[in-house]
């Protein structure tokens, strides 16, 4: 079929919709849903600006079918939040300087979210590794690796202040 | 960027699978991470009629051994191999190779069932698979059937999958004591294809002469290649630098590859001698340690 | 002008100096930016375009029956729909004429040929595919040196009575001067260097929302350029014929996910989603894809340059001359001020005290894209500085000479400032030796050289490579700089309200710079009112006075005077509300941030913020309500920034490949607003100078198609292969600025490059090796290893 009924949980809330086979995730998101935060940088799934988490992990949402989605659990850039206040992750890169046109910054969010749930201290070249398949062009990488050592410090505290 | 239009399908059983594979010859493919397929599909490189998406037939992810064997499920994803203990431990040569496909981004949903179906020389598995002389055990319309590594790439992207069939599980035997390997790639940058990679798998035996030696390049011909001539020269020679570096020579010999950006022929079939040199030395390290 | 490198303000107030985090951030981090892409309006269709595949052909026939087919097709737009309302040309802002949609010969592979109108961007997609082009292939013209043999084709048949592909010829310097210290130096040194083609890049790409609203005749345009102004009086010009005047037509830059340039063309793309706008009465969006972006948009670089040094045999460097040649794509829309088609390329001269130089240049039309864009080079610094420093290492090279030693020789003394250069520019100040040596001893100079003699001596291969650029950015004087005609200057509009907060608008236009912040903190140095109470805006072309937009560095050097002067008027004005209010002489007040106090009383004393309450609920005689100002700076100079880069390069023997072990970068850029926003800049600009350096490339084969036209082959670094830059600085006032800042955002780019090539050079040098070309890939490295027999 070309046109399929799809659901799948997006920060939590269940989203269903009438999609195209051929629908990309990213466009799914961006244009279905009118949920902009989540980016599109190139079109040979090189850049990363697309990233969101599918059932945790950072996944090319350029690179993604909707219906591949369907009955998953997708986070976005619009789900980091928590009640209006920002996690440790969106305050490590505020606070380092971590993000400069602010473009690549949404995916850059997912990868590293995924990345400390799964490695709560990384040494600085796992954080190159985790973030290589995001691209950035402004700020050189070097205040991003800090704004990861940022929030990985903050979420190791007990309670973390954002 | 946006792919021409075509059915998707979501079987949940593979007899349900096949059967669209089947009443669609010629125009349908099988979808697993997609992160090979969409690529070109969003490209409009090539079109299809129907995608057949095998990612919600239960049972196709997994690693453990059996019987002698290493069995992967078709659809068990990259990052499920660069996580696994198991595959780090006595696997050194696929931990290194998953490591090095694409990005962490797209090994999460990259298969490497899908790796190795798409036949593209280019990847990184079909030369490790061949370094470890799997096994490819496909699934079609007559049943089960378990393809010899060395019969599985037919030519660029083309394999010995027949239309209807689906990649659905990889074997490879249980390397035996005194056994380690290593990938080294040659890439321009991370996620780049291989300007040149070798695949190296070697057995020790008691004696410390190599006893079993598989040695493979990534994108250096039309297939993988498999370097015949610098495996059988080791069996039976203790690792030294002149065996290795005669080896390597041997390797780099059986190189094949294409001029391109990445670099013109002679270089790429230097690299294949270099690389080889090191996965060799790197080889040995590790089958030193078992 | 002092240098300001302790903060005059507290934290609280958050001048010059601090640190301040980012205003912008919290939207960003949030991804709640607000992108082109992100623009929704209601009825708003999607346009895509057909591009040629080929070179240079003529278009035969263009087929749009299947098209139209499609559904949620609603149009297909060709030169021919254009030409009906003489909109299939327009200007370049060089004053050369490109294409917007061709009538009869496509020029460049990639060229838009016509574009698709539809309902959404899937069906636009299945538009594009299903619009059949006929072509008749020409011959294609891609080498420039070809291109300007007495034999070649004539590319521009559209200019009437061309008949060569010259564009122009420019020289500047004493060519016969230059010729007679050739003929009497001691030492003379050639050397050849090319720069390709690459791109910008940035992760976002280019597009815009045409939103022409019939029932007003008013057009407003959505679009990601990083200067609004420049582009609404353009579109007035060129399409004023067909209704469009300038009142009524709004550019909005919203957020701008980076622009280094890319984002100041006209690009064809947005005049036909207007035009469409227009025709069709509803918004038309037009976004391009990666590919897109990189093969047919505005290109950097690609000079083709012969560069001698004359010397003393002490090292001396007596005259300089270049001969370069400039490949600029079927039209010139470079975007350099028009009095310089090669933009500052004459800071070719350097950080060194060159007393005679000459530089000539020709520009060639080829059968590639037109161009070149100012790609976070300053206009052509990074050619001029890549030129100048490799040329210096030659030199160093040949006379035995430590390449630190040379540039302390030759550098522009301390004493020397204002500077006149052989070439003509003013230097504003500079201190090269302190920069250099600062690099130096942070990154142990000395310890690497013997390392470097250690390694040598057992065949392995390492390399210290410096470079001491110096800049020129801040466009510029009203006497010279003019683009199409507009002069450089540039705005600040800064209001204060009743409660003492204040909105700050600029004609420039940040694309990540920071601008929301720096501005903000300028305001608060100035007149004390916090930074964080300072609302920036830039970019909707209906409120922001007017300006030339940002880049080229030039936003602190211009809009930042503007802003201070602003400032200093709204001060002033205060200063005699404060007066009114505490019954005393403005001859009686002190001055601190945020306060007048009176002279030996200090206990009796207003705060800005009650000047600013007082501006709108007291009367002082002679003065009216309100407290704003606006400035329109005409920069009395450009501003020079510096800096020393020292490299340290590992050669890998088998491979060839090439790691950065360390780089060290000092930058100037005079007295600093925000140090980690500068900090944030020189880490991008490093990182965007290596790129180029070791892996960036777009060439053509001889039948004009490209390579490098996707990320697949266009290498943008990842956090893998780029270093941990470390970074330090100078500080060194402009003393003409009004803040002693000077631009920054481009210096390492500019200097980036050089120094890795050194290095590797440096690396080499033993084997015999003087020179070799970017980028440097593995193999390139490898042959000249294999070349000297030492390849593993």
């Amino acid at each position: 079929m070309a046109q399929h009924e799809i659901t799948l949980k997006i920060n939590g809330a269940e989203k269903s919709a009438s999609v195209e086979s051929r629908l990309l995730l990213v466009h799914f998101l961006r244009e279905t849903l009118a949920m902009t935060g989540t980016h599109i940088g190139c079109d040979t799934t090189h850049c990363g600006a697309c990233t969101v988490l599918m059932d945790g992990e950072p996944v090319k949402s350029c690179t993604v079918l909707a219906v591949q989605a369907d009955g998953h659990d997708v986070t976005t850039v619009e789900g980091l939040e928590q009640g209006g206040k920002l996690n440790p992750i969106q305050n490590g890169f505020w606070q380092e300087h971590g993000l400069q046109c602010g473009y690549c910054t949404p995916g850059m969010l997912m990868t590293t979210s995924a990345l400390l749930e799964r490695n709560p201290d990384p040494s600085e070249g796992e954080i190159r590794e985790a973030i290589s398949g995001n691209l950035c062009r402004c700020t050189g990488y070097v205040n991003i690796v800090k704004s990861v050592q940022h929030a990985a410090a903050a979420l190791r505290q007990p309670s973390p202040e954002a | 960027m946006i792919p021409a239009s075509f059915d998707y399908h979501s079987p949940r059983t593979l007899e349900e699978a096949i059967g669209l594979l089947q009443s669609h010859p010629d125009d349908a493919k099988v979808l697993s991470g997609g992160q090979s397929l969409l690529p070109l599909l969003k490209l409009r490189l090539g079109s299809v009629g129907h995608l057949v998406d095998i990612g919600r037939i239960p049972d196709l992810a997994y690693l453990r051994e059996e019987g002698g064997f290493l069995l992967i499920g078709g659809c068990t994803r990259e990052s499920a191999l660069e996580r696994s203990e198991l595959i780090r431990t006595k696997y050194p040569l696929l931990a290194d190779t998953a490591a090095v496909i694409a990005d962490p981004l797209v090994r999460n949903m990259a298969t490497v069932g899908g790796n190795l179906a798409h036949g593209d020389p280019a990847n990184d598995h079909p030369a490790t698979m061949l370094a470890l002389r799997a096994e490819i055990v496909a699934t079609g319309p007559g049943g089960r059937r378990v393809i010899a590594i060395d019969d599985f790439f037919a030519g660029l992207f083309a394999t010995a999958l027949a239309p209807g069939d689906i990649l659905t599980e990889i074997r490879i035997p249980v390397p035996p004591p005194g056994s380690g390997g290593a990938y080294k790639k040659l890439e321009r940058k991370v996620g780049d294809f291989a300007t040149a990679a070798s695949a190296v798998q070697l057995t020790l035996g008691p004696d410390g002469a190599v006893a079993k030696a598989g040695i493979a390049l990534t994108n250096a011909g039309p297939v993988p290649v498999r370097a015949t001539d610098a495996e059988t020269y080791l069996i039976g020679k203790a690792p030294s630098d002149a065996t290795i570096a005669e080896a390597a020579r041997l390797a780099g010999a059986a190189a094949t590859p294409s001029a391109d950006r990445r670099g013109a022929v002679e270089y790429k079939q230097e690299m294949a001698r270099i690389l080889t040199g090191r996965a060799l030395r790197r080889a040995v390290e590790r089958a030193k340690g078992n | 002008m002092e240098s300001t490198t302790t903060p005059k303000t507290s934290a609280a107030i958050c001048g010059m100096g601090h640190s301040m985090k980012r205003k912008e951030d919290p939207r960003f981090i949030r991804g709640q930016g607000n992108y082109v892409d992100d623009v929704k309006l209601p009825g708003m269709l999607h346009m895509a375009i057909v591009r040629s595949p080929f070179a240079h052909a003529k278009i035969l026939a263009i087929h749009t029956e299947k098209a139209m087919e499609v559904p949620g097709v609603l149009a297909v737009i060709t030169g021919e729909t254009l030409k009906q309302y003489n909109l299939h040309w327009m200007p370049t802002l060089m004053s050369d004429t490109q294409m917007v949609l061709p009538v009869e010969k496509v020029m460049y592979q990639a060229q838009e040929v016509a574009a698709v109108i539809a309902t959404d961007r899937y069906a636009a997609a299945d538009g594009v595919d299903a619009v059949e082009v006929e072509y008749d292939p020409l011959p294609v013209v891609i080498d420039p040196k070809k291109a300007l043999l007495p034999d070649a084709p004539v590319l521009r048949t559209d200019k009437t009575g061309k008949t060569d592909n010259l564009i122009w010829h420019w020289q500047t310097g004493d060519a016969a001067a230059t010729d007679k210290a050739f003929a009497e130096a001691d030492v003379t040194v050639s050397q050849d260097i090319y720069i390709p083609r690459i791109h910008v890049a940035s992760i976002e790409t280019c597009g815009c929302v045409a939103d022409f609203n019939p029932a007003m005749g008013h057009l407003t345009v959505h679009m990601t350029t990083q200067a609004p102004h420049a582009i609404r009086t353009v579109f007035a010009l060129v399409a004023g014929h067909v209704g469009l005047s300038e009142e009524k037509i709004r550019i909005i830059s919203p957020d701008i996910g980076g622009g280094f340039g890319g984002k100041v063309p006209v690009y064809p793309g947005y005049v036909i989603a207007v035009a469409a706008s227009v025709v069709i009465g509803k918004p038309v969006k037009w976004i391009e894809n990666r590919m897109e972006n990189l093969q047919a948009d505005s290109f950097a670089r690609d000079y083709h340059m012969s560069v001698d040094l004359a010397a003393k045999k002490d090292g001396t460097m007596t005259a300089l001359r270049i001969k370069t040649l400039a490949d600029h794509g079927y039209a010139d829309a470079a975007a350099n001020p028009s009095k310089y088609p090669a933009g500052m390329f004459s800071i070719c001269t350097g950080s060194y005290d060159i007393k005679t130089a000459f530089t000539e240049m020709d520009a060639a039309y080829t059968n590639k894209p037109p161009g070149g864009v100012a790609y976070r080079c300053s206009f052509r610094v990074t050619e001029a500085a890549h030129a100048i420093e490799r040329i210096t290492d030659v030199l160093a090279q040949e006379l035995k000479m430590d390449p630190a030693e040379i540039r302390f020789k030759n550098f522009i003394g301390v004493d020397k400032f204002p500077y006149k250069s052989a070439l003509g520019w003013e230097y504003d100040s500079g201190n090269y030796a302190a920069a250099l040596t600062k690099a130096m001893d942070i990154i142990g100079y000395a310890d690497l050289r013997r390392e470097q003699a250690e390694k040598r001596s057992r065949g392995e291969l390492m390399g210290i490579g410096i470079c001491s650029f110096t800049e020129i950015v801040g466009a510029g004087p009203s006497k010279d700089f003019d683009i199409l005609g507009i002069k450089m200057f540039d705005s600040a509009e800064i209001r204060v309200h009743p409660t003492g907060k204040a909105i700050t608008r600029l004609g420039t236009k940040s694309q990540g710079q920071g601008h929301e912040t720096t501005y903000a903190q300028i305001v608060a140095e100035e007149l004390g009112i916090p930074a964080a109470h300072v609302q920036v805006e830039e970019g909707d072309t209906d409120t922001a006075p007017y300006g030339l937009g940002t880049y080229a560095s030039r936003s602190t050097p211009v809009s930042g005077a503007a802003c201070a002067m602003a400032a200093r008027k709204i001060r002033d004005k205060a200063k005699k509300i404060a007066a009114h209010l505490l019954e005393v002489s403005e001859e009686d007040l002190d001055w601190e941030p945020g306060k007048f106090s009176v002279k030996g009383a200090p206990q009796k004393s207003k705060t800005i913020q009650e000047c600013a309450f007082a501006a709108y609920t007291n009367s002082t005689p002679g003065l009216e309500p309100g407290l704003e100002a606006i400035s329109y700076y005409d920069p009395p100079n450009l501003t020079f920034p510096f800096g020393s880069y020292i490299c340290v390069v590992d050669i890998d023997r088998g491979t060839g490949m090439v790691k950065i072990r360390r780089f060290v970068a000092i930058d100037d850029c005079g007295n600093i607003i925000n140090p980690m926003i500068v900090e944030g800049q020189i880490h991008g600009g490093l990182t965007m100078g290596m790129a180029p350096a070791l892996l960036e490339e777009i060439s053509y084969d001889e039948n004009g198609n490209i390579s490098g036209g996707s990320f697949m082959d266009y290498l943008v670094p990842t956090s893998m292969e780029t270093p941990a830059w470390e970074t330090g600085k100078t500080t060194t006032p402009s003393p003409h600025h009004p803040l002693g800042a000077k631009g920054v955002g481009e210096s390492a780019t500019v200097g980036a490059p050089p120094a890795i090539v050194n290095a590797v050079v440096d690396a080499l040098a033993h084997l015999g090796v003087k020179h070799i070309e970017i980028p440097i890939t593995p193999e390139k490295v490898w042959n000249l290893l294999r070349e000297a027999g030492v390849a593993e």
